[in-house]
């Protein structure tokens, strides 16, 4: 199988630059105002003078939402001769752009890519793979206005044996089975906005960090579990405490009880995670730390939100992720 | 009182990778005998071992592959990094107390190559301990690496004091700066701007990538001995003029997030109250500081509650270069965890006494005392080091 890939590789290699690729449409203004508005870019020199941000080179050779088979396109033709030996999983690697000059309104680009080097099989902690790396160059006219050094793994799923293609694994490379169970919403006290099932990783729901749950804590994730967040109230004394404990630590009692939050509070402090990888979770997450109208704090994720709208003192409620029949965890989501 | 009873007679150091190349049990072994040959001692003069509850090698191995003898104390201390200074009390303990005579304190770690502290780790998630228990509040909501941990006091430190990326970028600007002229130092040469600070990509908010200290393998040992027999010793000894354990009310592992406020570190204010009473010090005698900067956001609040500044002001009291080489209160003249290596504070300890011999590559003039912190938002301990006679001992 080794030398049936170096053979092709070599072969598109020796081919050198594909055919070039026209732009679908001119560089234009409208799409770079969109583009500075998802960034967030306020640089007012791009439309003063009709200039397009080189960041978005490749946004003009993009190839739309549904793309036809570039047979001859090096990295195509390579990806397609590593599908069929099983590398059937991708992740790019490495993205290095220079930029010669500014594109302007108008300008019409196309782009030209050949296959430089196809090195493996490497083991990697995702599975076995092929790094692939290819050269394109952005033109216009005969003008190279933009280069690119591109760089792919092209793996076979650790956990997947010799296979043959499905391009179910190539999609979503981590997802199984077991994501159907993964992190449903059960349940809101109150009213709340749609399923959390959407905002939430494909990764299976065997990943979560699942909490160490003893006679003292078993309430609380019974709680969640039936859509209910539950605080430890002191049967003595009334004390309201969490994290929850053996024993009261206002008045000494070992009589156990627990009210049912309303499942309000506000935000009292929050983190936007980005890195490293958190299990069962796509990044970026933001979790904060809830103080709860009945004043106790608690450390839950914020879903379905944009990170930049977050703050402190923002009004939440609590919302349930069902991970499975054993846990759910309590998380917030933002009110209006 | 411990004060002034014995003193820090020995320093080893491995040198300071992200791939050591071999075993962390070979790493201690190295750093100890480098710090018994310091001090003029031989293996067989040590009768007590302090390490880390988070070490990978035992005090017995240890004695037995440096070729020591009987041991008559030994003992770790947990809570990670906040054990550091903790192991120089616990050898001042046992020596003020007559329990042993030569103890070696010591710390390893293939840290950047072996098990990298900064991921997130199922197995203290999932431990069945008081620990474990207290983690399932935290690690399943997805908040489980230190600089996360970190990163939710900080953004509340920003919103009560007003302090911004650039007060915290400042701090990495000094370690890199001070790292920049230490050889041994992995960012030796490379210092950084602010502006490469804002540049850098986010771990998490408020934290940058440039917040956070390194990933290190390396080993470094310090030997703690008795005043009167590090006279006879070849070194110039760094008289532990104090020494102190904390932990503060409503304590957690980095998540002491139940507490009135999460401004500040009440666990190192219980260190402080107990360092400046041991020695008689104050903080406007301190030369120079070893703080703890895993993270930078704890460096200003380690500020605050040692009594450098008022609570919130660290930000104004760094901003002119105050814990820059040159300023008020230079910080980690080596580089610290940010720009030397991250050895768990231990390196932070050997820095010490360093300026307390006169003999750093980024030497601190004059011959005040030397503050040490350990690790900051877990249980941690201090160190205040002087030359002999120099501590303003309480009888």
């Amino acid at each position: 199988m080794e030398s049936t890939i170096n053979a092709a590789a070599e072969r598109i290699r020796a081919a050198g630059a594909g055919p070039a690729r026209p732009a679908r449409d001119p560089v234009n203004l409208p799409m770079i105002r969109n583009w500075l508005e998802a960034i967030g870019d306020r640089n007012p020199r791009y439309e003063q003078d009709g200039l397009a941000p080189p960041a978005m080179t490749q946004v003009w050779t993009m190839r739309g939402l549904h793309p036809a088979v570039e047979p001859a396109d090096p990295l195509s033709a390579m990806s397609a001769v590593l599908d069929q030996a099983g590398f059937t999983s991708v992740v790019a690697t490495n993205c290095e752009q220079t930029y010669h000059r500014y594109l302007r309104d108008g300008e019409r680009v196309e782009v030209r890519s050949r296959l430089v080097d196809v090195s493996g099989p490497k083991r990697t902690a995702l599975g076995e793979g092929w790094f692939v790396t290819t050269d394109s160059t952005w033109y216009v006219g005969a003008e190279a206005v933009a280069s690119m050094t591109f760089r792919v793994l092209k793996f076979r799923p650790s956990g997947s044996a010799a296979a043959p293609p499905t391009s179910e694994r190539a999609s979503a490379p981590v997802s199984g089975p077991a994501s159907a169970a993964t992190s449903e919403r059960v349940s809101a006290p109150v009213s709340g906005p749609a399923s959390a099932a959407s905002d939430r990783d494909p990764d299976p729901a065997s990943d979560v960090l699942r909490p160490v749950v003893t006679r003292d804590t078993a309430f609380f994730w019974t709680g969640t579990a039936a859509g209910e967040l539950r605080i430890q109230r002191c049967g003595g004394c009334g004390q309201l405490r969490h994290p929850p404990g053996p024993v009261c630590r206002q008045c000494g009692a070992d009589r156990k009880d627990h009210l049912v939050a309303r499942g309000t509070g506000e935000v009292f402090s929050f983190v936007v995670h980005h890195h490293p990888p958190v299990p069962g979770r796509r990044l970026p997450i933001v979790v904060a730390l809830v103080e709860l109208t009945e004043g106790v704090r608690m450390v839950g994720e914020v879903l379905g939100v944009d990170p930049a709208q977050v703050r402190i003192g923002a009004a939440v409620q609590v919302d349930f992720v069902r991970v499975d029949a054993e846990l759910t965890l309590p998380a917030w989501r933002l009110l209006s | 009182m411990i004060s002034g009873r014995a003193a820090i007679v020995g320093i080893g150091e491995t040198e300071f990778s992200k791939d050591s190349g071999r075993s962390e049990l070979q790493l201690a072994v190295e750093s100890v005998r480098a710090a018994l040959a310091d001090a003029g001692l031989a293996p067989t003069d040590v009768d007590g071992v302090v390490t880390f509850t988070m070490d990978s090698t035992a005090e017995i191995a240890l004695a037995r592959e440096i070729g020591a003898g009987e041991l008559r104390f030994f003992s770790q201390v947990g809570y990670g990094g906040g054990a550091a200074c903790a192991t120089v009390q616990q050898a001042a303990l046992a020596i003020s107390a007559g329990m042993a005579r030569v103890v070696v304190c010591y710390r390893a770690l293939n840290e950047r190559s072996g098990r990298r502290f900064g991921r997130v780790s199922r197995d203290v998630s999932s431990a069945s301990t008081s620990s474990g228990v207290d983690n399932g509040w935290h690690y399943p909501m997805g908040l489980g690496t230190p600089a996360a941990t970190v990163a939710m006091a900080a953004r509340r430190y920003q919103h009560v004091f007003g302090a911004t990326g650039e007060d915290f970028g400042r701090v990495a600007v000094a370690a890199r700066r001070h790292a920049a002229t230490n050889p041994r130092a992995w960012f030796f040469g490379r210092p950084i701007t602010l502006v490469d600070h804002q540049a850098s990509r986010w771990i998490a908010e408020p934290l940058r990538l440039l917040d956070c200290c390194q990933e290190s393998d390396g080993a470094v040992a310090v030997v703690v001995a008795g005043v009167e027999h590090a006279a006879d010793l070849r070194q110039t000894p760094a008289v532990i003029a104090a020494a102190a354990q904390g932990s503060g009310a409503d304590q957690y592992i980095m998540t002491s997030y139940y507490r009135d406020n999460l401004t500040g570190l009440p666990e190192l204010g219980v260190v402080g109250r107990q360092l400046w009473e041991q020695s008689g010090l104050v903080p406007d005698d301190v030369r120079v500081a070893m703080l703890y900067d895993h993270f930078t956001p704890y460096v200003l609040m380690q500020l605050e509650e040692l009594g450098f500044c008022p609570p919130g002001e660290a930000r104004h009291f760094i901003a002119d270069g105050a814990i820059e080489l040159g300023g008020r209160l230079p910080v980690n003249p080596h580089g610290g965890q940010l720009g030397e290596a991250y050895i768990h504070g231990m390196n932070g300890i050997v820095e010490a006494v360093r300026q307390v011999r006169g003999s750093s590559v980024n030497q601190v003039a004059g011959a005040g005392p030397v503050l040490v912190t350990a690790g900051t938002g877990v249980p941690t301990s201090g160190l205040l080091l002087a030359l002999p006679g120099r501590g303003r001992v309480v009888p």
